[in-house]
């Protein structure tokens, strides 16, 4: 039954209403030759959100119900292309059409979740060293504006032992995304990534479908036994996307404008993280860029309260304090018996450091300890810090190890007698 | 009587307009028939003909015009022998139940027993003849380490019900009809081990409340010294996500002294309940020596799960503790978190077009929160036992600011505030309860005057602390110095608790009275020390013995000896 409505009673924003019977509630529609949800029902009124934009749509264009809710095909052909938020190829291959999936299902059933207890290595030690990822993880990037973490996401895009990788870009600069492109066609990883992109010229309604594009089919492959790494940048502009619908929707805003549902919103997307038992797992590295700044602004924040801890990138590297992979306890004793150990002793002393660092700002006398620890400090910003260091996490303890003797007597490091014998560069005498 | 029914005239997310013939009464759940799928859902609002209802699903393909069939009922949980142990979602589905018909998802619109289909040795307790009310027992089962007593429903209405016939003692099924009863009028009620109860009415049938004036042991030192809660009371934990509210709540499920634990992960993290899930079978309870998870009940409504359901799982919660409450036991309840669920509320609130309060949230999120912490409490029961309810609950205020609505309204009622401190929780100093901005209106463990002693000493030393920041060491008297290491020390050595070492993760009231008394006797001291090197480094190997002290187990030779090192230690240097 494919009925064709020709009269829209209203354009609001990117939302049209019509009159209709039997429409369901998510439903697909085409306005004109653009698609359209149903959003809302009220008796025989419509409500339907135009995903390429009300703009241009005319009081008699046709409205046809497809009868089926938002659809992404899913298929190994989809390994290698470029989509937009609505599923239109962006690049000039084929549209696919073949074994339509439903975008937005259930959530998965907590008791049929595992504890996740594997690693995943991306040869940056900021991150595999001190906040490890883990596999079903759920983790953002809290970033200013600026800073380089789509270039990082595509590192760690190309670094990270998984089978396939999504990425889900909205609002991308356009030479954004052709660097991400150009990025993972060179490091010879396109073959196994599936990206949805959203540019900033790009209608709004796109971009808030990205995310749920992005893992419908990550699902997929994850049930298929793939481990699955899903990259959302920025999701910053996902929320805003949100706030501009819910406006338009003249829905009561909360916090600084945001619908009061920001939370459960981006819950529901992150929460697709998992490790199916038997199967295999979609791990979540979003960005979250911070207007201002400002980590009490309502999108990291909420952010913060969903993800199993975050990522600060700020000048131009991971800061070792804020940083928080919740998960890192769940495998990093598994790893090397000394990982857990130096992760914590290296992190202590550099905290030490930057006590020393403001006490010098602040004109106080320096110790000897304090010399020692500024030494230190530099050392471990310009071998361990630095985003350029690309090596694995066996290398990453050795050099750990290399800092901590060049600057220190063994017992002043605090860690272990018996973990300073095994592991302690120099004879210990 | 013929079913009320009703259909879909509106869709707006999960609130669905209904028109209706004939009698329906708000709260009511009701069923929309959506296809091959019943979903549930709640009359929120009724306006003339058209009743607005809260669907707890997903309401994706829910179209104009589909049939809606209400139930006469109000929300419910279904109470009975067989619940503890059992993981639930907010409408008291059984999960892993789910997982086996339904697989790796949850699927809208399948609703299961939630009692197991089991059978239970039934001894009655009343005889035939019997005045009986309701809350009263007739029988019991004996469920786990309980003696579950199987009562008269809660909301019988009070009509001098008599047993008319009772089964004798035997293995009966959970289902099976145990007793009849009657009341004045003649009409007769058939009773079994199970019964529903409206998750929004309190139960009230016991004798009186009481002054909840017990300390609820959470063998955590700063909060039963420090910060005490008590059996029957309320404490609040607010704090900046990943300052640690949930490990601090699953320290608590752990080590309370109560006879049960129900944790209603409300709007959180699915990978938490997990942890739960998956550890405290395995933990034992020193207690009983049993495993954890025979006395907790787990109710988890994650933050990906239909956000109505969100609002009825801390009322479900709450329910089920008030049910083992009038067997006689003491409950914990704690709720994680309950921000989650006023923002379940203000998302309905704004489908309804209410005028929104202060961040948009209702206008009665206070009263709502005021009357869900007063349903904690400790009761004298008809049979003169006393047993209690005592609820906790996280807020996860936006942004870290304690000014917001949410932990304002909680502040009001609750009986302790545990503040979260994200200074703490970077600094690694666990539990990151706030120690001077924290407080508390109840009996603690150790001697209160004690205890206000060594506050201001802490305060004195936060102040001393924050000077130095600005004239340096050098500009500091060394009796300040003292007094801000001893504020350190009392930190360090007592608030500061490592919840990874088998010993000093759970540290017995007995033992913190008398540790409590040592390091009270160090804080009050006057020492001969003058050199500020001198003295950090006498409070440093103060410290280093406390610390040593806390890995020997209570009155043993070792903790002796330990107890001699540290005594000898800090009298060396003290003035006479």
């Amino acid at each position: 039954m494919q009925k064709v409505y020709t009269k829209i009673e209203t354009i609001v924003g990117n939302v049209v209403t019509v009159r209709a019977e039997g429409v369901k509630n998510g439903d697909l529609a085409l306005v004109g030759d653009s698609y359209a949800t149903v959003i809302k029902l009220d008796k025989d009124i419509v409500s339907l959100q135009v995903f390429a934009g009300a703009q241009g749509v005319s009081t008699t264009d046709t409205v046809k119900f497809l009868g089926r809710p938002m659809m992404v095909s899913f298929s190994d052909h989809l390994l290698g292309r470029v989509f937009t938020g609505s599923g239109v190829p962006r690049d000039n291959g084929p549209a696919l059409t073949d074994n339509m999936i439903p975008i937005g299902g259930p959530s998965v059933n907590p008791a049929k979740r595992i504890v996740p207890k594997k690693m995943i290595r991306t040869g940056i030690p900021m991150i595999d060293m001190f906040n490890t990822l883990v596999e079903s993880q759920k983790l953002p990037i809290f970033s200013v504006s600026g800073e380089p973490y789509n270039q990082l996401l595509a590192r760690i895009a190309l670094q990270a032992e998984v089978d396939v990788i999504i990425l889900g870009g909205m609002g991308l600069k356009y030479d954004d995304y052709l660097s991400f492109r150009d990025a993972l066609e060179k490091g010879g990883a396109m073959s196994h990534t599936v990206m949805f992109v959203h540019t900033a010229a790009d209608p709004i309604v796109e971009c808030s479908l990205v995310p749920d594009m992005s893992l419908a089919v990550a699902e997929q492959f994850a049930l298929e036994g793939k481990k699955v790494l899903v990259l959302l940048t920025d999701m910053t502009n996902f929320a805003d996307a949100q706030k501009e619908m819910a406006i338009t929707m003249e829905q009561v805003p909360s916090n600084r404008g945001y619908p009061g549902d920001l939370y459960s919103c981006l819950a529901s997307r992150y929460e697709k993280a998992v490790d199916f038992e038997g199967s295999g797992s979609i791990t979540i590295l979003g960005v979250t860029t911070m207007p201002g700044d400002d980590v009490t602004h309502p999108v990291p924040d909420n952010t913060g309260y969903i993800t199993e801890g975050q990522y600060y990138l700020k000048n131009g590297h991971i800061e070792p304090f804020g940083s928080l992979s919740r998960l890192k306890q769940n495998v990093n004793d598994a790893t090397r018996s000394d990982h857990r150990a130096l992760m914590d002793g290296m992190i202590r002393l550099y905290s030490s450091y930057k006590e020393s660092l403001e006490k010098k700002s602040m004109g106080f006398l320096m110790s000897e300890w304090d010399e020692k620890l500024i030494k230190y400090g530099e050392l471990f910003e310009s071998k361990l810090m630095d985003l350029s260091v690309n090596i694995p996490l066996e290398d990453a303890l050795d050099l750990g190890w290399e800092i901590l003797a060049e600057c220190f007597e063994p017992n002043e490091t605090g860690l272990k007698t018996s973990l300073l014998n095994e592991r302690w560069p120099k004879e210990i005498g | 009587m013929d079913k009320i029914t009703g259909y879909v005239t509106g869709v707006n997310g999960n609130l669905v307009n209904v028109s209706f013939n004939g009698s329906i009464k708000k709260n009511e759940v009701g069923y929309i028939i959506c296809g091959d799928t019943k979903l549930k859902g709640e009359v929120i609002r009724i306006n003339g003909d058209t009743a607005s209802m809260q669907i707890y699903e997903m309401t994706n393909g829910i179209k104009v015009g589909d049939q809606v069939e209400f139930t006469s009922e109000l929300m419910s949980v279904e109470l009975g022998p067989g619940l503890l142990t059992q993981v639930f979602d907010g409408l008291q589905n059984p999960l892993p139940n789910l997982a086996e018909q339904c697989g790796f998802f949850l699927e809208r619109g399948v609703y299961l027993n939630p009692i197991p289909d089991k059978d239970w040795e039934f001894t009655p307790i009343a005889k035939v003849g019997d005045k009986v009310g309701p809350g009263d027992a007739i029988g019991s089962v004996p469920e786990g380490l309980f003696t579950h007593l199987i009562m008269v429903p809660f909301n019988a209405k009070d009509l001098g019900w008599t047993v008319k016939s009772i089964k004798e003692k035997g293995v009966y099924n959970v289902r099976d009809i145990v007793a009849v009863i009657e009341n004045e009028n003649g009409e007769s009620k058939e009773l079994s081990m199970v019964f529903s109860h409206p998750v929004k009415e309190a139960v009230k049938c016991y004798e009186e409340r009481l002054r909840p004036d017990e300390t609820l042991v959470t063998q955590l030192r700063c909060i039963d010294t420090f910060l005490p809660v008590a059996k029957g009371g309320t404490f609040c934990v607010p704090g900046p996500f990943g300052a640690g509210k949930t490990v601090l709540q699953h320290m608590e499920a752990k080590n309370s002294a109560v006879d049960i634990v129900i944790v209603a992960a409300c709007g959180e993290r699915a990978g938490e309940v997990v942890e739960v899930l998956k550890e405290f079978p395995e933990l034992i309870d020193p207690k009983t020596g049993r495993s954890l998870i025979e006395r907790t009940i787990i109710i988890c409504n994650t933050s990906s799960m239909p956000v109505a359901a969100r609002e009825a799982s801390v009322y479900t919660a709450v329910t089920m503790a008030e049910y083992y409450r009038q067997m006689g036991l003491d409950v914990l309840l704690l709720a994680d978190s309950t921000s989650r669920w006023a923002q379940a509320m203000r998302e309905m609130s704004g489908r309804l077009e209410e005028i929104p309060g202060e961040e948009a949230f209702p206008a009665y999120l206070e009263s709502v929160i005021a009357a869900f912490y007063e349903r904690a409490g400790k009761v004298k029961l008809k049979n003169g036992k006393t047993a209690s309810v005592t609820i906790g609950g996280t807020v996860s205020p936006a942004g870290g600011n304690f000014e917001e609505p949410v932990t304002q309204a909680t502040l009001k009622v609750v009986g302790a505030f545990h503040g979260l401190s994200r200074e703490r929780s970077d600094a690694r100093k666990y539990p990151s309860i706030h120690p001077i901005d924290s407080w508390s209106k109840y009996q603690g463990v150790a001697d209160m005057e004690k205890v206000e002693v060594a506050r201001s000493i802490l305060k004195k030393s936060t102040e001393i602390n924050q000077m130095m920041k600005v004239i340096g060491e050098e500009g500091t008297s060394s009796e300040d110095y003292i007094t801000y290491q001893k504020g350190e020390l009392l930190d360090a050595v007592y608030l500061q608790q490592n919840s990874f070492d088998p010993i000093d993760n759970a540290c017995s009231p007995e033992r913190q009275i008398y540790i409590f008394n040592v390091l009270y006797d160090i804080l009050t001291s006057k020492y001969n020390v003058t050199e500020k090197r001198d003295i950090r480094a006498f409070f440093n190997q103060i410290r280093q013995e406390f610390l040593d002290w806390h890995n020997t187990e209570f009155g043993s030779e070792e903790f002796k000896a330990q107890e001699i090192r540290l005594t000898d230690c800090y009298k060396s240097k003290v003035s006479k």
